[in-house]
Order: C-alpha cells, then structure tokens, then sequence
C-alpha cells in the first residue's frame, strides 16, 4: 500500500462517515429509545440532550457525501442512482426527524406532541437501518455492469446479509445514544437509560455476533485481508475490548469514560470494514473486475489535491470549534425556556 | 410523462421549495448581527428582546432549510448521474467545500445563538450570531459558484478515460471565479436580505397596525427597513450588472429574457408584454435602443437575437420572457415600497398611514417572489443545456432510473413538503401571534451583567 492521494482520500471520506456515525449515531440512538419512556418532561429531556448539536451533527453526513461527489464521483452517481428508493426513503426519514425535533415542543397538545415525537422516532430508527443496510450491500457487494452503473433491482439491496447489517446498526446506535443519554441526564431518568444501555449492549452484541459468524461463513471477501495480515486481527480484539469496558465504566459510575468505549467500538467496526473493503470501494458481484475503486473511481490528481488543501484548513478549524460548542454545552440538560 | 419531465419537475420542485428558507437564513442572519449589535453599543433593552424574538424566527427557518437542503445534494447523484460523473471533478469541490466551510460553521454556531444565551458573555454570543451569518453567506458563495460554473464553465478541460469523457480542473481559481460568479452572488445575497429584511418589516408593520408591542415594532421597523432599502437599492446595480453578464457570456438568454428574435442595433427593451412564439415576434410597450444600451451602454450597439442559434439551441422563449421581467416588475416595486416606508418612518407618521402599512404587511412576498422568479429565469434561460455549451439536460439523466420510481419519489416529497409548507406557516403565525417576551427586556444569566462587572465579580 502506498500513499498516493486516492489512499489519503480513502481515508478521509473514512473520517468524515465514521465522525457522522459517532455523532448522528448517538442523535439517532436518543431517537430509537424516545418513544420508550411516555413522560413528557423525560422526553424534552431527551430531546434537549441533542438539541444544540443534531444539526451540526447532520452536517458530516452532508460533507462526507460532497467530499463523496468531489473524490469519487463516480461511486456517488452509481450509489446514488442505483440505491435511489432506499435513498428517498432515507432522506425522507431524516428530514421528519429533523423536523420533529425543531416543532414538537412548540405546541402543548398531547396529539401534537404524539405525532412529531412517533415522526422523531420511526426516522431516527428507519435513518439507521437504511444507512445500515446500504453499508450492508456495500460489503456484500452489488451488482454492477461493464459501464459501472448498477444493474440490480431495489428488492434485490434487501438480502438478508444487507438487513442483519442494518439492524446491527441499529442496536449499535441505540447502545451508543443510551450510553450518551446517561451523560447529560440526572435522577430518575439517569437510571431508566442506564438499564436501557445495558439492554442495548445485550441487543448489540447479540447482532454483532451473529453479523460477524454470517460474515465469516457468507462473505468471505470481506475478511481476506485480515487473514492474509494477521495483526490486523487487533482491530477486531480492541473493538470487543472497548464493548466490554462499558459495563465495567458504569460500575465505576464514569458515564463519559463508557461513552468513549463506545466511540472506540464504532471506530474500530468502520476500521475493520475499512481495511477489508480497500483499495474498492463498491464491490462488484458477481463480476468483481467492474468493481468501483479508489482508482476507476476518482478524480483528477489535481482535484484531490485540491481538496486535500481544502480539508487541510477546514478541517481543524472545524474540530476546533465544534470541540469549543461541545465544551459549552457540556454538563447534564436544563429545561428552560428556550429549550425544545 | 418520460423520466426526464419528472426528473426535471423534481429538480425543481425541490429546489424552489428550499430555497424558501436559506434566503430568510442570510437575510435574517444580518438583521441579528445589527440587532444584537445595536444591542452591545446602545444596552437598550428592546434591542435584546428583538434579537431574542427573531432569533427564534430564524431557528425555524434554519430547520427547514437543513431538512430540504439535503435532499438536492443527494439528487445530483440519484436523477443526475451521468451529469455528475461528467463535473464530479469541478462541481464536487465547490459542493465539498460548501460542508466544510459553510455548513459546519453555520451548525456549529447555532447552538450558541440558540441556547447559549444564558451559557456565554455577551461578547462570545455576539461573535457567534456573526459567525452563523457569515457561514451562511459561505454557503452563498459556494453554491453560486457551482451554479455559476454551469453557467460560464471555465477552468477545465475534457479529458476522456476508458471511452466516457469528462471535465477535469486545470485552474481552481479560474472556476471559483468563473466569469459569471461576482455578479450572480452579489445578486443573490442582495435578494436574501430584501427576503429577510421585508420579513421583519412586514411583522412589524402588522403589530403597529394592530398596535401591539409598539415600541418592539418601531425598533425592528428602524432596523428592517433601513437593511430593505439598502439591499433593495444595491439589488438595481446588482441587477444591472447581472444583465450585462448575461448579455456578454450567454446572448441567447438574454434573448430570450427579451424575447429578441433578430439580432438588431438599437434593440428595443419591453416595459410589459408577452412573447407571441408562433410569429416570433413580442406584443407590448416598448422602448427603442433602450436593450442596446442597458446590454452595452450604447443605443446603437448590436444585440445577439434568437435567430443568430439554431432552433434546438434556444432557451424556452415565453416562460424564460414572463420570469425575468415579473422579477425585474417585482424588484422595481420592492424598491418603491422601501423607499415610501422608510420616509414615512423618519417623518414619524407612518403609523397614521394604515394603507402603507397594510402594503408593508403583504410586502414579505416580494422579494419571495421575485427570488424564486429569479432563479427560474436564470435557470430556464440556460437549457437545452444543464452545463453552457458543454452537455444538454437529457445527456445528464441517471441511466438506470426508471419513470415510475421517480414519480413515486416525487409524490412522496411533494407530500413532505406541503406538510412542511404547513406546519411553517401555522408555527410562524402563531410566533408572531404571541410576540415577543415581555421577560426579554430584563436579560438574565451571564447576560444580565455589563462585561466591566463579569470581570469585577470574577477577580
């Protein structure tokens, strides 16, 4: 492997969905769990445990699918095109969780209230699932002809290897929003999301142990890099490592150090998959010589060059402030009167 | 209908439905900088309930905006394809660079504008309400530039890899500032302040008329419409130097802007009419040499008519005729209506004048109007093609997307977005229903305290 512009642009849209996937995912995962508790006051709470940062949150998924466009944009018009019910479908659950959000609380009437948290809750689930289940076809492959457009149907994307990546999602992000919650909430809720998590932990492991069995037997593509470099196997070893250390950092009462387990296991799973995907980026099935890869699938040098000069400046800027927003926003929720 | 109409009507649906919101964004993100800022200089109490007030007007603008804006950057790749893998090259950086500069920046500062008021000093407040201004403006930037490109490409060149070609950067300075981008985002922004500006104004000329919170509404009236007649006025020149652009880079839209179908020195400009298509030829009042001169500042100059482009190369004539000129009628009036308010206002009798302020009321539409007329006129006025000279819009289309997929997904957003349509409406009337709080002349938290004091208590 050597590190031309295609590799470090690899591992830049890497970056930035695996960013989107640690921050949305725990926006996504206070979504799954809303409609669990029925208290009003214990659901505002929730909400504004997100609220000053889904937004900002969202925008990595904006970016990674500009930077997506803008690096490889040919594997953008073939996903893009060839996923196009999955993704109206995804975009439509964004957009009424996101609005949701914004107008549940500006109305007193139970029925209003009812419907934008059942909106924020359904979208938050079906956003995850969908994304789960396009990363799913990804690793499993799709087909694509000879002019690389996709040549499968919209049913064909919903195998049962795609949905068990999906619902793994899922409970990944649920785990990750509970544990999240536990940080900013106090009392009584505080505990209900701790139980939450640990069911969640359950739920998760239960899929990501069923995923990896299904993974090794049905796809074996998607390990041979592993089993040709041996100590990429780490990966793998830290990932459960981290999954463990959660109910271990809440029996320490350290709610933040158990959130960054839970960090450190979503990084490590785009890792693995990462590593076990390059240098494609959308495998080919059954005719692996039309695969997308970070080479057929690029842009000019001078492109990615620029973009590399682009995300030089803009990236740390970004870091730094929204570290900066985090910081002020740190610390458990308050409702006042500006809250949602 | 074929998959190009629907995708075609999509596109656009979904744009123009957008780009209700991101205007009302930049326009209403400048009005809270010189509200907040009024604030600081003066410690007047009404200017911290205004910014208080419209910053929550903003919120929901900004909501929707975020919601319906993700939608089109995923439409290039889902109906656009082939277009996409032809300017993914150039098209994508400026989209990328929109996310990191703008978008980030935006969302990122929000959450203090929002919810931070108690939680920072007022300095670290004020520097953010700037900051989601300022990201907003990027975001103008950007997305004019790619749109702007597809205007007036250059900076690339076409480069052919495995039989399919495509446009490749060769000078990334050269597309940012690609000949038609100054003047299409100084016209741009100019039409999002008028739309936030008028939106200010129109609320609050509602509240004098049925006096309610009245020292509320002459304070924002003040600030509203100086910033509607500033823009208004800028938006002229804008206006202006858009046209000759037009006039230089794409002739044939600006025939058909005028319904010009030969080409002719003295070239008349028409003040109101119709294009009749089947004879070529357009009805209305008309004033000699007047196009020759605005186009190239001399009556006698010549100016490029339909006749001088093969038929299939020519813009749709009558639609791209009625948008730009309901935009410029539309443009003219806003400036009229501007001007009357504001001299009203500092002769301190508009409030004697109910039909002014009636008209004040429903001026909010104006610039609404003419934006979206705007941009139908720019965009019409480019087709056949999607990129100038470069691809026509049906070369563009995803090649395996079928009609009927894109009708159920047209269906299913038009849904959506009148639901949303709704629900903004209802929510905005009654924000402006219940008005401002009357706990907002008192600010609390760390704002309660003049920053001399904060330091005091601090040492």
């Amino acid at each position: 492997m050597n590190f031309d512009l295609n590799t470090i642009w690899f591992i830049l849209v890497g970056v930035l969905l695996t960013g989107y996937a640690i921050l949305d995912g725990f926006d996504l995962g206070i979504g799954a769990l809303h409609l669990f508790t029925r208290d009003d006051q214990e659901r505002r709470v929730l909400l504004n445990s997100i609220g000053p940062v889904w937004d900002g949150n969202e925008v990595w998924l904006v970016t990674g699918g500009g930077a997506l466009f803008a690096a490889f944009p040919n594997v953008y018009a073939t996903v893009f095109s060839g996923f196009y019910l999955a993704l109206m479908l995804l975009l439509a659950s964004l957009i009424f969780r996101a609005v949701a959000i914004e107008f549940r609380s500006k109305q007193p009437m139970h029925w209003w209230r009812q419907m934008w948290d059942v909106g924020f809750s359904v979208g938050s689930v079906l956003s995850a699932l969908l994304l789960g289940v396009a990363l799913g076809n990804i690793a499993w492959g799709i087909p694509i002809d000879d002019h690389g457009e996709f040549a499968g149907t919209f049913l064909g994307l919903l195998k049962p290897y795609p949905v068990l990546v999906g619902i793994t999602t899922v409970a990944l992000f649920m785990m990750h929003g509970a544990i999240y919650g536990t940080m900013k909430t106090e009392g009584a809720l505080h505990d209900k999301l701790r139980r939450w998590a640990m069911n969640c932990i359950i739920f998760f492991v239960i899929c990501a142990v069923t995923l990896t069995m299904a993974t090794l037997l049905f796809v074996p593509h998607m390990s041979a890099r592993v089993r040709e470099n041996p100590w990429l196997f780490s990966i793998a070893l830290l990932n459960m490592l981290s999954i463990a250390n959660i109910p271990r950092e809440f029996h320490h009462a350290r709610d933040s150090r158990a959130f960054l387990s839970s960090c450190a296991a979503i990084i490590t799973l785009m890792a693995l998959f990462a590593v076990d995907i390059f240098p494609n980026l959308v495998y080919s099935l059954p005719n692996p010589e039309n695969s997308l890869t970070i080479y057929n699938a690029a842009s000019s040098s001078k492109t990615l060059g620029i973009m590399l000069v682009i995300a030089c400046i803009g990236v740390p800027v970004v870091i730094a402030y929204t570290v900066c927003i985090y910081w002020i926003f740190r610390g458990k929720v308050k409702l006042d009167r500006m809250s949602y | 209908m074929d998959v190009l109409t629907l995708s075609r009507i999509q596109f656009g649906a979904t744009v123009a439905f957008h780009y209700i919101y991101p205007p009302l964004s930049i326009g209403l993100g400048v009005l809270l900088v010189c509200m907040e800022g009024l604030w600081l200089k003066t410690r007047k109490p009404v200017y911290h309930q205004m910014a208080r007030f419209w910053t929550k007007v903003f919120a929901l603008t900004f909501a929707i905006g975020v919601a319906t804006g993700i939608v089109m950057e995923f439409e290039f790749g889902t109906n656009w394809a082939t277009y996409s893998r032809f300017v993914g090259d150039v098209f994508g950086s400026a989209l990328a660079a929109e996310g990191i500069f703008a978008f980030f920046l935006e969302s990122g500062f929000l959450a203090v504008l929002l919810f931070g008021w108690d939680r920072v000093s007022r300095k670290v407040h004020f520097f953010s309400t700037c900051m989601v201004c300022l990201g907003a403006h990027f975001s103008a930037i950007w997305i004019v530039v790619a749109n702007s490109w597809m205007q007036t490409p250059v900076g690339y060149q076409i480069v052919t890899h495995n039989g399919v070609a495509r446009a490749e950067v060769t000078n990334f300075w050269e597309v940012v500032f690609n000949p038609s981008m100054v003047e299409r985002l100084f016209h741009t922004v100019c039409g999002a302040w008028q739309a936030g500006a008028f939106l200010v104004v129109s609320v609050s000329a509602w509240y004098l008329l049925k006096q309610r919170h009245l020292d509320f509404a002459r304070a924002s009236l003040r600030v509203g419409l100086s910033v509607a007649l500033t823009a208004s006025l800028l938006q002229l020149v804008s206006g202006h130097t858009s046209a000759q652009g037009v006039a230089k880079n794409q002739p044939e839209k600006l025939a058909a802007f005028e319904g010009l179908y030969t080409t002719s020195s003295n070239a008349p400009l028409t003040l109101i009419g119709w294009v009749d298509e089947k004879n070529e030829k357009v009805n209305g009042l008309q004033l000699p040499g007047m196009l020759s001169f605005l186009a190239f500042n001399n009556t006698r100059a010549t100016v490029t008519g339909l006749d001088a482009y093969a038929p299939e190369d020519r813009p749709p004539v009558q639609a791209s005729f009625l948008f730009f000129h309901g935009m410029v009628g539309v443009g003219f009036t806003m400036i009229a209506i501007a001007a009357l308010g504001f001299l009203y206002f500092r002769h301190g009798s508009l409030h004697e004048r109910r039909w002014l302020l009636w008209i004040l009321v429903f001026s909010v539409l104006g610039p609404q109007i003419a934006n979206q007329l705007g941009w139908f006129a720019a965009e019409v006025g480019r087709q056949p093609w999607i990129v100038y000279h470069l691809m026509r819009t049906p070369a563009g289309l995803s090649a395996v997307v079928k009609a009927n997929v894109v009708l159920s997904s047209l269906i299913l957003f038009t849904f959506i977005y009148f639901l949303l349509f709704a629900v903004f409406i209802y929510l905005l009337n009654d924000k402006i229903q219940h008005g401002p709080d009357e706990q907002d002349l008192t600010p609390s938290g760390k704002l309660a305290l003049p920053d001399e004091l904060l330091h005091h208590k601090k040492t």
